[in-house]
């Protein structure tokens, strides 16, 4: 059906993105990332990693990110990233990354599966102590790990002192919502 | 009169007032009054009435180990029984009433109790249960439940939020003191992480309660002081009110902060309370001792304190207990009290148990009026209000021992000091480890603290340390007071006597651990924090043993009651779980469908229409309209996993029973997914999209355990395998479409052509809609002609909407999971209830599926000896053999006749459920002999319910048995 | 518990899922002979030691790595942490 249009949707159930500003904090909903995982086949590390530098994408090593426009990627697991791109020019990642990789990585489509929060402003630790593990003080920027908050698996990117971009499972996106604003009521 | 005991100096604003009640009488006080200070500072002593004799009873100590004046804190929901008075900050219009006491806390009626003291004696409890069970269940049981428990509950829900969080340092310092500021102030300035907390509201420990000099100035000056260069330091986070509860394993300790117990409601949107877990490197500590009493006749008088916390009520909160005083001391400690109050112009008596001095009986039944003196020279009566005992010091060991390590037994201070096998990274200093002067507690906070810096790799500063005071504490052991017949009370709380321990011992109940259950010395809310190492001494002298050899029980967290709430954090109510919602959830609700948990998830579970009354008529409507037409569910909530690699058809065939290398490329198949004890894990539908590439899907309560175990054997058990794992649950919104009409439907939105030829039965395509990306399977649960159809999670809220829109033409529903319930047992597929973890493939008539040819996952146990039985349970159909009737799942089947016990026992019903397409209950269950009993008649009778139904014995597959209408 | 994860450093035990004796990763071949016997002893037979255990955690709230802890039962020491993938190559497994 040639006429059939399907509107999006953002992970928060809206047309459009979410934001608010608590106390020094500003938590955004971003919709604006497209995510596909990035997992070497077997014995192809070295492989991946000449097409990659080939292609300017970033392998951070474990428990780190980085940035190289128009890519991103943080470590997921061994030999596993997940890469970022815009959305506007990467909705379909999976083409763009089977262009650069072949078969000498499995790709996997991870737009939707994810919502991602970037919460930034001033003293960020004070209020991500009262929600996960990480040492977030202690972190170095470009930091990337997994945690759990308020029982929900995430993905934790610290961009910078002021910049965090929390990547949650896209079903309980306003649980996590939830869990952000409520904490930060309470850290303020 | 108001404050007529309140003397000079002390850390209260006397700027401000604050009004406070108890009892429903009004009173005032001063920000930095406690609620005990603050009702002795007003004249109160009587506060309480002890747990089983109801004795009138005061406050014994200023701090967290108060075993007697426990309150009732505020009213309303937030009304919180055994409150300690004496940890309890003061705020302007706190409300606080005293508990275990009826009419009133002067004149109890249960106080009857203590005329009849001679019932209730040690082992009271254990020797109801000896007697006639009768008298127990009609007799003791009622009593004891009504007399038991000291404060009342609200019965409402607690109105205030209750925080976790975690929190990461260098160095745990655990106590506010001298010992634990100098080794803060040590560690700070070598630049480590430090935390230093404490369960007071103003640090400084014993500083502030004493009035011996430090460098000079007051001790409590010298605290202020180091704290302030302690809060100019980055690197170091004081944390007061906050209580370190346990030492977990490998330097995880956690901790209380009461964040708003000082105010009289938590502040909008803060928590009341945090419950902290602190990852530290080192701990220390640092947490002082206790005081302990030494036992005599009606040694529980209101008045009669612990000697230290006498001395602290006067130099901290400028409160005296009365106007003329006494201390029964056995150290030089004791001796400090009377100095410190005959300053503040008390007059005061020293009874010095190391001249043969004793006090032996006391008088005034609310509240002390003398006490009676034996002396090497004779008797008298001194009159007094206020009595300080002193029997030595006992370090607060509680946290060492957290790991099981015993206290060991120091002969120069008379008390337990932390063993050497405590905690790894735990060190102890000052009071806490026996060092009871105030110089001693400032040298090994910074010892302890250099030693800690050398564990880290940091460089100690120099060592500043300032001039205290170091006297020794010229202890000798005196433990009760032999007198007369009257009661020597060792643990307050739970009014355990002298007389109690010895009868123990007469009846053999010598060890340590048997004491403390005989007695119940030790229990409860103070945990014994003032009575344990007494009463283990009286039971050291009646048994002619040493302490050391008579030994001590041990500590467990929490070091002092921490309210449930705290121990929940946010997991309450709504929020104790997150929610996960399906891309049509927004959808749902605008239709007002009825959702249901399933794990995390809200599915719909049916979707009334106006005018539907009960939940089966929408139900049926569903079931029924997608049978004649078309249908269409979220089915999201299925776990959906990615798998890829050059091996991913050969690590299938090891997960899965039957075999999945074989596939065609654009096909389905059904797998079936065994544990390695051949029993029945998962099921699910698997496509094959590439070469190298297949997606999983799993049943929606299973996807983490299933991703779990793929990647155990993908990583140790075939760890060289090509094959990658990512879960796509989330990234793809997926809908059934199912009936008769649904290729109908689809063809409407999907660009290709999905025809029987284009898309035939188990196919699979990636596909477009309206240029969109998406999937598409031709797989049924409901037995119709189906498809299962995604698009990336964003669209799906649009792709309801659109599948709706175009099936208005067939009259399409939206079904439910009551719906999908339905229908999979009319199709007699397994689903939940019979994957029950304990049934095979065999059991549920998939026998066939597991393939010999292949070493996949439970396929050799799968045909141990019992699993293969002719005569094992089958699935099998069921259905009443008078229609009208309903069944029961759960229900067991029975032959005629047969007596209702196990032995006869041959099933059960294990699903059923109203077809409206036959008009009658239908049910799946498992049956011995399953397969050969088809046109049997049984009984099906569920005793719980008391119901029981004859039923007939049917194949499982009541609708469409040889499956045309899912292949039309 | 905090287990020194190969990769990623300390991390809170919190995060990770139990499963029991490392053993497990020894699973016979289903079509030798004697297949019965040896997945039997496989599946249920365990040594309950009071001392070193080395055991297997997955670390689901991490990068889903399986790992072989060495852990003392009796006071949680936990003495070496390995990729249960490097344990099972070790012992000789491949596909």
């Amino acid at each position: 059906m040639a006429d059939l249009m399907l509107a999006p949707l953002t992970p928060l159930g809206h047309a459009l993105p979410e934001q608010r500003n608590i106390g020094p904090v500003t938590l955004t909903e971003v919709i604006d990332s497209a995510l596909g995982s990035l997992t070497a086949r077997a014995g192809r590390l070295a492989e991946l990693a000449e097409r990659a530098a080939a292609a300017g994408l970033p392998l951070p090593a474990p428990g780190q990110s980085a940035e190289a426009a128009p890519y991103g990627a943080f470590w997921l697991a061994p030999e596993s990233w997940m890469v970022e791109a815009p959305f506007a020019s990467h909705e379909d990642i999976r083409a763009h990354l089977v262009a650069i990789f072949g078969d000498a990585a499995s790709i996997t489509e991870q737009t939707d599966a994810w919502v991602r929060f970037d919460v930034t402003g001033a003293d960020l630790p004070r209020l991500f102590e009262r929600l996960s593990n990480v040492d977030l003080a202690r972190a170095p920027d470009h930091a990337a790990t997994r945690t759990v908050i308020d029982h929900i698996g995430c993905y934790l990117v610290k961009r910078g002192p002021t910049r965090i971009s929390l990547f949650g499972p896209r079903s309980s996106a306003p649980s996590l919502w939830h869990a952000l604003e409520t904490a930060a009521r309470a850290a303020f | 009169m108001t404050q007529e005991n309140r003397i000079s100096g002390g850390q209260i604003d006397r700027a401000r007032t604050l009004r406070f009640s108890f009892d429903g009488h009004q009173y005032e006080g001063h920000p930095g009054d406690t609620l005990a200070s603050a009702l002795l500072a007003n004249g109160v002593r009587l506060m309480g009435r002890s747990f089983k004799y109801h004795r009138p009873r005061g406050v014994i100590s200023a701090g967290s180990e108060e075993p007697n004046a426990l309150v009732e804190l505020r009213a309303g929901a937030r009304r919180e029984p055994n409150t300690r008075a004496t940890v309890v900050e003061l705020f302007d219009g706190l409300s606080a009433e005293s508990q275990n006491r009826w009419p009133t806390l002067a004149f109890d009626a249960m106080a009857i109790n203590d005329r009849l003291s001679p019932f209730f004696a040690a082992g009271f409890y254990y020797k109801t249960f000896m007697w006639p069970r009768a008298f127990w269940e009609k007799l003791y049981e009622p009593i004891i439940r009504r007399a038991a428990g000291l404060g009342s509950l609200s019965k409402l829900d607690d109105p205030d939020d209750y925080d976790k969080g975690f929190l990461h340092c260098d160095l745990l310092i655990i106590g506010a003191g001298p010992a634990g500021l100098m080794a803060a102030l040590t560690a700070g300035r070598a630049g480590a992480r430090v935390i230093l907390a404490d369960e007071d509201f103003r640090m400084g420990g014993r500083l502030n309660a004493e009035t011996y000099e430090v460098d000079g100035r007051s001790g409590a000056d010298w605290a202020l002081k180091a704290l302030a260069e302690l809060r100019s330091l980055p690197s170091v986070r004081l944390m007061p009110r906050t209580t370190i509860l346990g030492a977990m394993d490998h330097g995880i300790y956690t901790a209380l902060e009461r964040v708003s117990d000082h105010l009289p409601a938590p502040l909008p949107g803060k928590p009341r309370q945090i419950l902290w877990r602190i990852y530290s490197r080192r701990a220390i500590l640092a947490g002082g001792a206790t005081e302990r009493p030494i036992a005599f006749e009606n040694n529980d008088r209101p008045g009669i304190l612990l000697a230290g916390s006498l001395r602290a009520y006067a130099n901290r909160w400028g409160a005296a207990v009365g106007k003329r005083a006494a201390v029964f001391t056995n150290n030089d400690d004791g001796l400090r009290t009377a100095a410190d109050l005959a300053a503040k112009g008390i007059e005061t008596r020293v009874i010095d148990a190391r001249k043969g001095e004793e006090v032996i009986d006391t008088s005034g039944r609310l509240g002390l009026k003398s006490v009676t003196i034996r002396t090497p020279n004779g008797t008298e009566t001194f009159r007094c209000d206020a009595l300080g005992v002193s029997g030595g010091w006992n370090p607060n060991v509680n946290i060492t021992s957290h790991h099981r390590s015993r206290p060991v037994w120091d002969e120069a201070i008379c008390a337990f000091v932390p063993g050497a096998d405590g905690p790894p990274g735990l060190s102890s200093a000052g009071a806490a480890a026996g060092r009871l002067s105030t110089h001693g507690a400032l040298e090994s906070g910074a010892a302890e603290a250099e030693a800690a810096l050398a564990d880290l790799g940091l460089a100690a500063p120099a060592r500043d340390l300032p001039v205290a005071e170091d006297a020794p504490i010229a202890i000798t052991p005196k433990w009760y007071v032999s007198a007369g017949k009257g009661r020597a009370w060792i643990d307050q709380q739970n009014d355990v006597t002298v007389k109690d321990v010895k009868l123990a011992h007469q009846e053999n109940y010598v060890s340590v651990e048997h004491l403390k259950r005989y007695t119940t010395l030790g229990m409860a809310t103070d945990q014994g924090k003032t009575g344990n190492v007494l009463g283990l001494a009286v039971m050291a002298e009646l048994t002619g043993r040493s302490i050391p050899q008579t030994g001590t029980t041990i500590y467990r967290p929490p070091y002092t009651p921490v309210a449930m709430g705290a121990l929940a954090g946010r997991s309450r109510g709504q929020e104790f779980k997150p929610t996960r919602l399906t891309p049509s959830h927004k959808w749902a609700t605008e239709q007002g469908a009825v959702f249901v948990e399933v794990g995390q998830w809200l599915r719909a579970q049916w979707l009334p229409r106006t005018g539907e009354t009960h939940w089966r008529e929408s139900v049926d409507r569903e079931v029924l309209a997608t049978r004649k037409s078309v249908g269409i569910c979220d089915v999201t909530t299925l776990g959906k996993i990615d798998i890829q690699g050059t091996d991913a058809g050969a690590f299938l065939n090891k997960v899965y029973a039957n075999t999945f290398s074989t596939l065609a490329v654009g096909k389905c198949r059904y797998g079936l997914m065994l544990r390695e004890d051949g029993m029945v894990f998962d099921d699910g539908t698997t496509a094959r999209l590439g070469d190298h590439e297949y997606v999983m899907t799993t049943t929606t309560a299973n996807a983490v355990g299933v991703f779990r175990h793929l990647e155990f054997v993908r990583q140790c058990l075939c760890p060289d395998m090509d094959v990658q794992l990512i879960s796509t649950t989330e990234a793809w919104a997926q809908y059934s479409v199912a009936g008769p009409n649904a290729r109908k439907l689809l063809q409407k939105l999907v660009d290709q052509d999905i025809s029987d030829a284009a898309l035939p039965y188990m196919g699979c395509a990636e596909i477009t809609l309206g240029g969109l990306r998406a999937r598409i399977f031709r797989i049924s649960f409901s037995g119709e002609l189906a498809y299962e159809i995604a698009v990336p999670t964003r669209y799906g809220d649009a792709l309801i909407r659109a599948l709706v829109a175009a099936g208005e033409e067939f009259d399409a529903v939206v079904y439910g999971t009551e719906a999908l319930g339905v229908m999979r047992v009319e199709k007699g597929h397994v689903a939940g209830n019979e994957l029950n973890g304990q049934s095979s493939a065999l059991n549920m008539g998939l026998g066939k599926m597991v393939s010999q040819k292949k070493d996949s996952i439970g396929m050799v146990l799968s045909q141990r000896e019992g699993m293969t039985t002719a005569n094992g349970y089958r699935l099998v159909g069921i259905k009443p053999v008078n229609p009208a009737e309903k069944l029961t799942a759960g229900s067991h089947f029975l032959e005629k006749g047969a007596a209702e016990v196990a032995a006869n026992d041959l099933g059960w019903i294990t699903s059923t459920v109203h077809s409206p397409h036959l008009g009658h209950a239908i049910a799946l269950g498992y049956l011995k002999g399953g397969d050969s009993r088809k046109g049997q008649r049984l009984r099906a009778a569920n005793l719980l319910a008391k119901t029981e139904v004859e039923v007939e014995i049917v194949s499982p597959h009541f609708f469409d048995p040889e499956g045309e209408r899912l292949r039309g | 518990m905090i287990i020194n994860h190969p990769i990623l450093g300390p991390r809170d035990a919190q995060e990770f899922v139990y499963l029991g004796d490392a053993a497990l990763i020894a699973r016979p071949d289903g079509l030798a002979p004697g297949a019965q016997e040896a997945f039997h002893d496989y599946l249920y037979l365990r040594d309950n030691p009071a001392g070193l255990h080395r055991e297997l955690w997955y670390h689901e709230q991490g990068d889903r790595s399986w790992l072989v802890v060495t852990r003392n039962t009796l006071t949680h020491e936990i003495t070496q942490v390995e990729l249960a993938r490097d344990v099972a190559r070790s012992l000789g497994r491949s596909k």
